[in-house]
Formats: structure tokens, sequence, C-alpha cells
């Protein structure tokens, strides 16, 4: 098939390459479109963020293939309704919620597999199917479907333009190999992501902060279709400063760590700043809960940099991370191999230290071990940290995805301004999450939201196109 | 043609550990096999662990795929070709006496020599016992039995000899294997033992987590798990017909050549046939094998291991079916010799990786029914 062929019309134009935009293909071409889609990376970095994925949270009333026990409706409406504040949209998040348990099916129809958790991650068996493999191995799955299925993929192509007059689209513009070429389709399903991977635009965002924020994923996602589809009209939702982000690994690459730059130290420690000061209550609550705060706590001190502390009793009973901490002898050294001010940081651990109340230690409860007359307090798991070795994690914050998107229907059709849908424009994913997640997150929903969306938009943009 | 040098054991084991703490703390392949559960029980990583890990490794290549981390992500990540690489040094460090260690090297090489040297022992020796002529006589007044050529005893008396040196040369290899994984000796309990060899017979992490290997390439596929269960099973069934002849012939005076449906020749055909379509079948597979995954410095001895155990299988179908014909002398002596080189060659060549696999696969099983001593969450 040849892609670029300028007096060929598609059916369906995809623009993107990850989760949303390939189930989104792999729809439309089933129900008989003619299917071009163009992902912006090579084919070895192709996949977006869903690349760096492992789960999917999955509502069901029983047992269902990995997961145990049961997830209704309601429950996964509460969590949700918990981690935004209510900033959601009622009837798309229960859509997305509801059809995550038809998607365990579809997935392995084509070609998806899933493994029962292991070790690390047993917590999630009942509200997250994990896919054997991760998310890398469900996008190989998906783009083999596709392709089986007669969809064409152009890697290296990135859409750099959009003709959309009044809501109709006509045709993209993408650049590739240094040519720019024009693909008409008779519908458009845009899933190119948000725009964590444009360090302008989060600055733009953020301020200066946003010059130490390192992005856990793709590097592909510029927020280019996202800008142009804003710019023609597309009516936005969420802002540009919403979005997922979290405290890493201060030492992970600009780009593309994903998930081993994570530290799951922090709940078992302290955690203080530049200045030695700890700033937040590091046991407020169990970390696979908290540490989507903690990017954006990071993210408010000085120079967006924080110190995770724990000493020898600590060690070894969190999911180990790929870098090794630093470590030392006394808190002197410590602090001095971090370049922090020697005498701050042993008066916040004396200090610390004598605040922390007997208690019993239990770190698969909310325990009793807690600190008095200490602020910020921390209230769970609060141990004196006496024993050497010390050991350190630097944390820097680590954006996983941003909310601002376009406004879609219960349809996936985009909308307007003023409110009307596009004629022939479906959103999917990350780009239209932000419709519900206005704030928050909660894990493993990204994947349910781009897989739900995404194969409403195939299935709607084909039948528009074979209308 | 000399394999390039292989990477040093210090440089190996820096790489493995860099490369098992990214996985560790990422942890999304635990489903493919029984490596991952095994890594997942450490937060760090010794030079008898790497050793362990790398045996429990089949290469089948799904974790290469899988990988967010694969080249040309900066990280680098290949874990099947660091395993391979590993398990080059495994059998180097291990296999005894050192000072033979580098036939691992140049196996091909290896391998072929023993073969022209199994070869020229066979003739020489057949004619220097029976005489020249007893090649292309024998068989006339021999009515199918080989022993025109070879009395029983002597036959027996080397096979034995070489069989039971194999074997004890390959137990110290497993003895070394095992204390440096740090089990004790006695700690091969009868439990794990049974399950490890419950896998290796049913060859249960060959199926990629329920999907089949992506192997040779990204499709995941049984194609491998096939023809190594024919190769595998192919070998055992040769070896039985072997044994049970044996045990005719001293146990009940019972004398070859055995008919056509009798106990020894059946398994002897089953086994052949295994052999001549296992061994070949793995070949083809390799030929179209991601070079990625693979350590190209074991090429040689993979390849000289399979068409080893191909052309055993050949002459002793030929045999059977030429035995009484003129042939049979030098089919015979053909036929002996492949048993021989594979019998001499099994402490220095592929077949060593069917013991640290095994010792691995119990270990794992040992060490499965532990506690953890940390509560990596
Ligand atoms: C480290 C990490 C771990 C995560 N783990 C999970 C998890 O376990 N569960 C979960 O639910 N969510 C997880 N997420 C979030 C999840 O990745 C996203 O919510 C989801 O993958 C979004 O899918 P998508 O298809 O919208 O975007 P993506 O998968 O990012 O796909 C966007 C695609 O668009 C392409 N593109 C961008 N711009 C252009 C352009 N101009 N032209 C052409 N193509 C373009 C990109 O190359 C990419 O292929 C994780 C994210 C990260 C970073
Ligand atoms: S091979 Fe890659 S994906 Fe698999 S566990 Fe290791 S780092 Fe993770
Ligand atoms: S190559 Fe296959 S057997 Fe080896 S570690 Fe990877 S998944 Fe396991």
């Amino acid at each position: 098939m040849q892609p670029f062929d300028p007096s060929r019309t598609w059916d369906v134009l995809v623009l993107g390459g990850g989760n949303a935009a390939l189930c989104a293909a792999i729809t439309a071409r089933a129900a008989g479109a003619s299917v071009l889609l163009v992902e912006s990376a090579p084919i070895a970095f192709r996949g977006g963020n869903s690349r760096h994925t492992r789960n999917m949270r999955t509502m069901h009333d029983a047992p269902l293939g990995p997961l145990t026990d049961a997830y209704p409706e309601e429950e996964y409406w509460q969590d949700l309704v918990k981690v935004t504040g209510g900033l959601t949209d009622e009837r798309l998040a229960r859509m997305a919620i509801r059809e995550t348990e038809r998607h365990v099916p579809w997935m392995i129809a084509h070609g998806v597999r899933f493994q029962a958790p292991l070790g690390g991650t047993l917590h999630l068996a009942r509200t997250n199917a994990f896919f054997l493999g991760g998310g890398k191995a469900l996008v190989n799955a998906y783009y083999a479907a596709a392709q089986a299925l007669g969809v064409a993929v152009s890697y290296e192509t990135e859409v750099v333009d959009i003709a959309l007059d009044d809501g109709r689209f006509a045709s993209a513009t993408v650049a590739r190999a240094g040519e720019r070429h024009a693909i008409r389709a008779k519908a458009a399903v845009v899933a190119a992501g948000g725009f964590e991977s444009n360090l302008a635009w989060l600055r733009e965002a953020w301020g200066p902060p946003a010059d130490n924020f390192i992005v856990r994923g793709t590097p592909y996602n510029m927020g280019v279709v996202l800008k142009l589809l804003l710019a023609k009209g597309a009516r936005a939702v969420s802002d540009p400063t919403q979005g997922h982000c979290v405290a890493i690994d201060a030492r992970s690459p600009r780009y593309d760590g994903g998930i081993v730059t994570r530290v799951d130290a922090v709940s078992l420690g302290i955690v203080v700043n530049r200045e030695a000061r700890r700033f937040y209550d590091e046991g407020e609550d169990f970390w696979p809960k908290r540490y989507a705060i903690w990017g954006r706590l990071v993210a408010a001190q000085p120079e967006q940099i924080g110190y995770s502390i724990i000493d020898a009793k600590s060690m070894g009973r969190f999911m180990p991370p790929v870098f090794p901490p630093v470590k030392a002898a006394s808190i002197h050294e410590l602090a001095d191999a971090l370049g922090l001010d020697a005498e701050a940081l042993e008066r916040t651990i004396a200090g610390f230290n004598a605040a922390v109340r007997p208690g019993t230690f239990d770190h698969t409860k909310l325990d009793d071990c807690r600190t008095e007359g200490l602020s910020p307090p921390k209230t769970h798991w609060a141990r004196r940290i006496d024993t050497p070795p010390y050991y350190a994690y630097p944390l820097r914050p680590g954006i996983t995805f941003t909310y601002l998107g376009v406004a879609i229907d219960e349809r996936s059709r985009m909308l307007m301004q003023e409110g009307s849908p596009a004629a022939n424009v479906y959103a999917a994913g990350e780009i239209m999450a932000g419709n519900i997640l206005g704030k928050g997150y909660l894990a493993g929903i990204g994947m349910a939201i781009g897989t739900t969306f995404g194969r409403i938009a195939g299935a709607e943009a084909a039948r528009h196109a074979l209308a | 043609m000399r394999s390039p040098e292989a990477p040093s054991l210090e440089g190996l084991v820096a790489e493995a550990q860099r490369v098992l703490a990214i996985c560790n703390a990422c942890r999304y392949c635990e489903g493919y096999c029984a490596v991952f559960p095994a890594l997942e029980r450490r937060l760090s990583f010794s030079e008898g662990d790497i050793h362990y890990l790398a045996s429990l490794c089949h290469n089948c290549g799904s974790c290469l795929y899988a990988c967010q981390y694969a080249p040309p992500h900066e990280f680098r990540l290949d874990f099947p070709r660091v395993m391979a690489e590993v398990r080059g040094a495994t059998y180097r460090k291990y296999t005894w006496p050192g000072a033979f260690s580098g036939l691992f090297g140049r196996n091909g090489l290896a391998v072929g020599l023993a073969i022209i040297a199994a070869l020229v022992l066979a003739f020489a020796f057949i004619a220097a016992y029976a005489g020249p002529e007893r090649f292309v006589s024998a068989w006339s007044d021999a009515q199918g039995s080989f022993h025109a050529l070879l009395p029983h005893d002597v036959m027996t008396g080397i096979f034995g000899i070489v069989f039971v040196a194999a074997v004890a040369l390959l137990g110290v290899g497993f003895a070394r294997f095992w204390r440096d994984m740090g089990e004790k000796g006695g700690e091969l309990a009868a439990a794990s033992a049974a399950e490890a060899a419950h896998d290796a017979f049913t060859l249960k992490y060959l199926d990629g987590g329920g999907i089949g290997c992506t192997y040779p390439d990204a499709r995941p596929s049984y194609a491998r798990r096939r023809f190594h269960h024919l190769t595998f099973y192919g070998f055992l069934l040769c070896f039985a017909a072997t044994c049970v002849a044996t045990i005719y012939y001293y146990g009940f005076g019972w004398k070859a050549p055995y008919p056509y449906l009798s106990l020894p020749v059946i398994l002897g055909t089953l086994g052949g046939i295994g052999l001549l379509i296992g061994p070949p079948g793995l070949l083809w597979l390799k030929a179209r094998r991601d070079p990625e995954l693979a350590d190209p410095r074991q090429g040689g001895m993979d390849v000289a291991f399979l068409v080893l155990l191909f052309l055993t299988g050949v002459t002793g179908l030929g045999l059977l079916a030429w035995r009484e014909t003129a042939a049979m002398g030098t089919l015979l002596a053909i036929h002996l010799a492949m048993v021989l080189a594979l019998f001499a060659t099994m402490p220095y060549g592929k077949f060593v990786h069917a013991v640290y696999r095994f010792a691995a696969l119990a270990r794992f099983h040992l060490e499965r029914r532990r506690p953890l001593d940390h509560t990596a969450e």
C-alpha cells in the first residue's frame, strides 16, 4: 500500500501510534474501513507512553482473567471521585469504567496476554489486570494484529498540520524523511498523546521549575496535534499544569526512564529538601496511594529536589530502585555526600527522632508509629533514623503525562468551542484524558481511558467514513 | 575458524549486575519464565546468583521483545544475550578438569576432531581386531549380528568406560556449580529434584508463559519446544534401546540381532527418527534466529552438538536398514564412532547445558519454598 499516494483518500486516518491509536485502528479496520496509522516515532520506540505501562484498571463483578474477587463499577467510580476531587465528567468516566470489563476478552483476541501479579504488585491483583511482558509486549501484539488486519502503518511520520475547517477534517500534513505529504481521509482519530515531552510548553505552564522536570515516558509526545486542534477551535479540557507527576530518582535519564526510576523508600523514612528540612508527611497513606502527589511536592521545593533518607532498618523493605542509594556511616557524612548542610540535616533528624512515639511498626497497614509535636508530622511508619549505614535517594519531579486536552462527547467525537461535535474528528487516549482526569490519578486508568475511547473512536470513525 | 575471544568473567558479571538491577526494579517480565521470580527474591546479585539465573534462562527472547529498554534505548538492555554470554562462562568455569575449558571456545573444531579421531579409532580397532576383510564379509555369516566384528564384551567395555567417565566428569561440574550457587550437597531434596525433572522433561518454561516462545523470531511459537522434545526424547530412546539390549544380553542371554518388532529395535528406531528430525529442526530455527538474542561465540558449539546428534541418529538407522548387507561392517564402524564421539565430547560441549539447567531448576524449586529474607514489596 502507498501511504502517501496523493490521489488516495483513506477512510480513517489515525494520528498517533500508542494504545489508543492502535485500539482505534484495529476497530476501524475490522469494521471494514481502510486505515492509515501515522506514528512519529521510529519502529524501535513506537507505542508512546503505552510502551511503558504494565496494567489496566478493570472493573469486574466476579473473578475475570487474571483479576481476583470483584471490583464493581461503583467502587471504581468512588475511587476516581476521591482522587479527582470530583473534577471528572461522570458520564464519560462511567463509560470508561464499564467498558473495561469487555476489554479483557477483546485484548486477548488481539494478542495481548495477561498475567497474575507476582512480587511487589500483589496489592493490585484485584483492581488491575497486568500485561504479560508489560506495555511493549501489548503494543507489539497490537501492531501485529493491526497489520494482519490490513491497517497501513507509517513510522517516523510526524503530523505537522491539520486541515480542519468548521469542525470538518479534510487532511493532515505529515513530515517524513524531510518531505511533507498531505494525507486525505474521510475521518480522523486523534490519539497523539499529551504534551509531556515538550519541555518548552512545560516551562510555559510551570515556569522555570519545569527545567528540572524529568519526562518519564516517550520523547515523542510533543503536543503538536493537541496544539493544532486547540488553535483550530477545539474545546479544551483541564489545564496545562494538571497531569500525573511523581517523585523519581534525580539521576534518571531526561526521557524514557520509565518505571525503573521510581523510588519507593519515601514512606519508610523522611524526605528533606535542599535546606535539609522536611516538608510533608511521608507517612500520610500507603505509598501507592501517595506517590502521585510527591512529584508536585518536590516541584514546589527550591531547585525542585528532595532526598529520601532511610536507615539500615528499612533497607530491603521496598522495591529495589534501579540506582544505588548514596550510603554513609553517619548523618554528617551522608549530608556531605549529598551536598547538604550537615548541621542542618543532623538537626532535622535529631528533631524527628525525638518526636517519634513508640509503636508497633507494620508497613502493611496504617500502623501506630507516628511523631508528636512535629511539623509537618509523620503519621505512620515513623521510626527513628538511628541505625547506620544511612541511605539516601535524590528525588526530582517526573512527569508521566499531561491532562490538557480536547473535550469529547460519549461517541468520542471531539467538541468544538461552541459545544457542537466536530463532523469527523474523534479523540482517544491522553489527548482527551482530561475529560475524566481533571486532576489526580488512579493507577491503571490511563490504559482504561485509551482502550475505551480508542475502540469507540475507531468504530465511530469507520461508521462515519463508510456511511 | 577461531571464535572471537570470550568476554572476561568480571566484565560479564558487572554487565549482568547492571542489567539485573534494572530488571529487578521493573519486573514486567516476571510472567515469562523462572528467571524473573528467582531474581525478584534478591536485592543484589553475586557471581553465583548470576550463573544460576543464566542457567534458568533458555534464551527464548520474549523478554527482549517486551523490553522498553532494549537497544537502541540508552540502557541497552538485552537480557537474553547477557544470559547467553554468562552461560558460556558457566560452561568454561565449571568444566573439569579446568584445563579443558578451552574446548568450549573452539567447540566446532574440537567436536570435528573428536569425530575424526573416533572414526580412525573405530576402523583401526575393528581392522586390527577382526581383520580388515571382515568389514565387507562379516555380514554374511553374522546374520545381522554386529558381534561378528566386535565381541559384545569388548563393545560394552569400551562404551561403558567412556560413558561412565563422561557422567563422572559432568557430575563434577554439577557439584561445583551447586556449591557455588550457595547450596549444600545434601539439599538437593527429592522433591525439588523431581520438580526440576518434571520441568526438564516437559520443557515447562519453553512456552513463553502460555503462548509459545518468541523463537526464532518475535512471533510466539511452539516450534522450538517440539524440535527440542524430538531431540531430547530421541536421544533418551536411543540410550534406552542400548540399555535394554545390554540387559537382554547379560540378563537373559538373548543375543542380537533383535527382530524388528523387539523392544530395543523399536526404541532405537523411534529414537533415531527423533534425532533425524529434532536436531535439523533446531538447526533450521537457529539459522533463522534473531542475532540480537544469541552469543555468536557459541554458535559453533550449538551446531557441533546438533550435527553430532543427527549423525548418531542417521548412522544408527542406516545400520538397522542395511545390517544384512555388505555395508554392515562399514556402517557399524561409522555408527560406533559417532556414539563414541558423542559420549567423549559430552562433558565439553553443548550437552552440559542439560546438567546446569537441571541444577538451576532444582535450586529454583528448593528456593521457592523458602521464606524471603527480606520484604521487598
Ligand atoms: C512510565 C509510565 C508508566 C505507566 N504505567 C501505566 C500503567 O501501568 N497503566 C496505565 O493505565 N497507564 C500507565 N501510564 C500512562 C499511560 O502510558 C497512558 O495513559 C497511555 O499510554 C496513553 O495512551 P495514548 O495512546 O493516549 O498515548 P501514547 O501511548 O503516548 O501514544 C501517543 C502516540 O502518538 C505519537 N505522536 C505524538 N505526536 C505525534 C505527531 N505529531 N504525529 C504522529 N504521531 C505522534 C507518539 O509517538 C505515540 O505513539 C504510564 C505512563 C508512563 C510514562
Ligand atoms: S527485560 Fe526489560 S521489560 Fe523485562 S523485566 Fe527486564 S527491564 Fe523490564
Ligand atoms: S530469554 Fe526467555 S527464558 Fe531467558 S530470561 Fe528472557 S523470557 Fe526468560
